[in-house]
């Protein structure tokens, strides 16, 4: 990797320019993999929730919800990102402080960071909804009836049965889903978010070292990718126990 | 563990666009009940209210420039889908029966390729190998200079390479899943390796890859606008150039979605026919 | 199950803090998230630093503001400022007609000539016949932009657009583009460095168009926020009497920044 001929000339070494301590840009590189991380992680859990919602609105809402649920998620998914991004962050937050000034209430300050987790958090619950409700039609339907047999609300049936019912088959989709939420931050960079990809455009833009600077971003984000895949496996393994393997049912 | 990345991924693709046989045609009046009227009326009312109501008389100034944007735009698409697919069959298939001296590093250039976000990649092949380019000055006299010097070779390369990352891992799962018994007996046949590849194996891993295909091409599609920050000036580009030159906040961006949307549609709806010209049942 | 729970709670809280986070008092000073050396760059400990950022601070504390710096992407800096994700924009802006549409503007705080770099190995100066055949690279939404588009459009081979000037600075280092386009001293910045001094030289100044190029940089302010327009014409006046505007300059630079 350190092959001396990709260092541009006048740079004296790559490791000092990547040194965490202040003449480097470390810190700065690894500040802004912390940010992407938090906003991958808040638009994944969002995502989520959206997700819930929306394949409940898929396989059990009336047939209006069941439209809005479509029209959403055809929407969001023939849309690129990137657009969606540009679109949201500045259209969308202009318009929920206009409903709020609208009704009455003093307009809020929607940060970077709040901004980034909603706008790709809308866009993650578009194919966490697909994942879910193609989850919760995996299970076995007589477990659901059954539940409903036993006069259980629809809340203790989701949090009792559904969820947890699902959650094997839902798994390798969503670690897919968490992999690209990862990868998403980087287009923040787009709309002057500092994540990693604008931290390292800054610091190659500084100090001219191009390469040197998108190779480490990469690096991390291979990290942070193959870091969560033995994580995610291992966590599907648990939720897999006792369930037959996917490649003996084959 | 060196196949974590593929695992995880294969056996439960997240299709974009999932294309289903049609049920049997049902009527009119079922496919239109009173809600999605409605609906479809309330649709109609906020494209009007956008058509009326916003400015839109930046459209005449801008029309040529726009289908310029738009033709860049397919073409990129169709050009990186096509050079992708063509390095995705010999990167799925050093995979799945390659010897390990090709399957492996096939292996690391898919999870490399996927492992790290598309814009990463753009930015260190244009900006990275850029600003190597003044360190060594027979490159500038070199006859491929003309074309390295231009931005779309770098979009070229990046999405073609991206395309085939994760179409590579498609046609693995696809080259494997082909069942042993169909090419045993093909080889007892008589049949030489290559023609059992081109006539056995490859028909029927497109076969099965065909269904995800669609997606890809709709996923690669929304990659496209990230050659705008390269400088190649695609349909995106053309949109926020309308953005800078007018400063309407919503307007470009809104016929930007809306040309996205009917791309999406054209291209969900050739891959349905292509599913339709081919048998669905082997045998 | 039970870290999905906590998952969405974390997620709820989080959302709910940023939101309550909101502070109406600070004036959020929007500039262009992508380093502008010497006027703006940030080192690396992340921090902004440049005249830019120091002149801003300075006509801050002299309008008694409480200021903090927002960096967003250049090509949405003014929907930035309308949509009010930042109040005001100090981000060398030309004052100009054009975005006099949508945006307002205080008194001008600096003004440098437009300069044309290029390549050393090209012949070329700054006049459209000059720059006949050549590859023009210049920053989008900018005055640059707007003049290269009006005066060379029509003798030069192809005018690309960068996302930033350190991008167009880049290619003309590499090669891509003949000649870039951009403040002067921004440009006199960068071919001070080593790349600039292997590459390129300071080809001239571009005829002066007023209409285009403006009456110099002012600080963007939301259309209707006179309040905020009369601070800044207040402090611009005030650091410009008390030294303080020639003691930043000092740090920076040998010429006269504020321009005849």
């Amino acid at each position: 990797m350190a092959d001396a001929s990709i260092i541009p000339a006048g740079i004296t070494g790559m490791f000092d320019l990547l040194s965490p301590v202040a003449p480097g840009w470390g810190a700065n590189l690894l500040r802004g993999l912390v940010r992407s991380l938090q906003i991958a992680f808040g638009a994944f859990g969002m995502g989520l929730i959206i997700g819930t919602f929306g394949s409940y609105a898929k396989l059990y809402g009336g047939p209006i919800a069941r439209d809005l649920a479509a029209i959403y998620t055809t929407l969001v998914r023939a849309i690129p990102e990137l657009v969606m991004i540009i679109l949201l962050y500045y259209a969308g937050t202009d318009l929920i402080n206009r409903i709020l000034e609208g009704m009455g209430y003093q307009r809020v300050d929607i940060s970077g960071l709040v901004a980034g987790i909603v706008v790709l958090g809308f866009v993650q619950g578009a194919y966490a909804t697909e994942v879910l409700r193609g989850a919760i039609k995996a299970i076995p339907q007589g477990e659901i009836e059954a539940a409903r047999a036993y006069g259980m609300s629809p809340v203790l049936m989701m949090r009792r049965i559904t969820l947890p019912a699902m959650l094997p088959h839902a798994l390798p989709g969503l670690a897919n889903l968490w992999l690209i939420s990862t990868k998403d931050t980087a287009l923040l960079a787009v709309v002057g978010f500092s994540e990693l990809t604008l931290e390292t455009r800054q610091a190659a833009g500084t100090t001219k070292a191009y390469m040197t600077f998108y190779l480490a971003a990469g690096a991390l984000y291979l990290f942070v990718t193959l870091f969560s895949s033995v994580i995610l496996e291992s966590v599907e393994k648990r939720a897999r126990r006792g369930m037959p393997s996917v490649k003996e049912a084959r | 563990m060196s196949n974590v990345l593929g695992e995880t991924e294969i056996e439960v693709p997240i299709e974009t666009f999932p294309i289903h046989k049609e049920k049997d045609a049902s009527s009119l009046a079922s496919k239109l009940p009173p809600h999605r009227i409605v609906l479809i009326l309330i649709g109609l009312a906020l494209v009007a209210s956008a058509a009326l109501f916003m400015r839109w008389d930046w459209l005449p100034q801008y029309g040529g420039l726009i289908l310029q944007g738009l033709w860049r735009t397919i073409w990129i698409l169709v050009v990186t889908v096509v050079l992708g697919f063509l390095l995705a069959v010999p990167l799925g298939l050093a995979q799945a029966s390659g010897p390990a001296f090709l399957a492996i590093p096939a292996r690391a250039f898919c999870t490399v390729i996927r492992g790290t976000p598309l814009l990463v990649q753009l930015w260190l092949l244009y900006y990275g190998l850029g600003s190597l380019f003044p360190q060594y000055p027979w490159i500038r006299g070199s006859e491929l200079w003309p074309y390295l010097r231009q931005a779309w070779p770098y979009a070229v390369l990046a999405l073609t390479l991206s395309y085939a990352g994760y179409e590579g891992e498609v046609m693995r799962g696809a080259f494997a899943g082909v069942p042993k018994g169909q090419l045993e007996s093909a080889r007892a046949f008589g049949m030489p390796r290559f023609t059992i590849f081109r006539r056995i194996w490859l028909p029927q891993a497109i076969h099965r890859a065909l269904p995800t295909l669609a997606g890809e091409a709709v996923l690669q599609l929304k990659s496209t606008p990230l050659v705008a920050t390269i400088t190649v000036v695609d349909l995106y580009s053309v949109a926020s150039r309308v953005r800078q030159d007018t400063f309407l906040t919503y307007e470009p961006l809104l016929l930007l979605a809306a040309g996205y949307l009917v791309i999406t549609g054209i291209i969900v709806m050739l891959f349905r026919r292509v599913e339709r010209l081919i048998p669905s049942k082997l045998g | 199950m039970k870290s999905f729970l906590k998952t969405t709670a974390a997620v709820v809280v989080l959302v709910v803090a940023g939101l309550g986070a909101a502070n109406a008092e600070q004036v959020k000073v929007g500039i262009a998230a992508e380093p502008y050396p010497p006027f703006a760059a940030p080192d690396a400990s992340g921090k902004w630093q440049g005249w830019e950022i120091d002149i801003a601070m300075a006509m801050c504390e002299a309008a008694k503001l409480d200021c903090v710096i927002t960096p967003v992407s250049w090509d949405g800096i003014i929907p930035a400022l309308t949509t009010k994700k930042i109040d005001i924009i100090a981000a060398s802006m030309s004052i100009t007609a054009e975005r006099e549409k949508t945006i307002d503007f205080s008194d001008k705080y600096y003004n440098t000539p437009t300069l044309i770099l290029g390549s050393k190995e090209e012949k070329m100066d700054a006049t459209p016949e000059g720059l006949k055949g050549k590859i023009l690279g210049v920053q989008v939404s900018t005055v640059h932009q707007a003049y290269a588009k009006k005066h060379f459009a029509d003798t030069a081979a192809e005018i690309k657009e960068y996302q930033t000037q350190d991008e167009a600075n880049q290619d003309l280092a590499a090669g891509r583009i003949d000649a870039t386009q951009a403040d002067g001293l921004a440009l006199e910045t960068f071919a001070a460095t080593p790349e600039g001094k292997a590459c390129c030289d300071i080809k001239g100044k571009v005829a002066d168009d007023l209409e285009i190029l403006g009456p110099g940089v002012g600080v963007g302010i939301r259309k209707g926020d006179t309040a905020m327009k009369e601070k800044f014409n207040a402090a611009i006046k005030e650091i410009r009497a008390n030294g303080k505007y020639d003691e930043i300059s000092k740090k920076y630079f040998t010429i006269d920044m504020y321009g005849g």
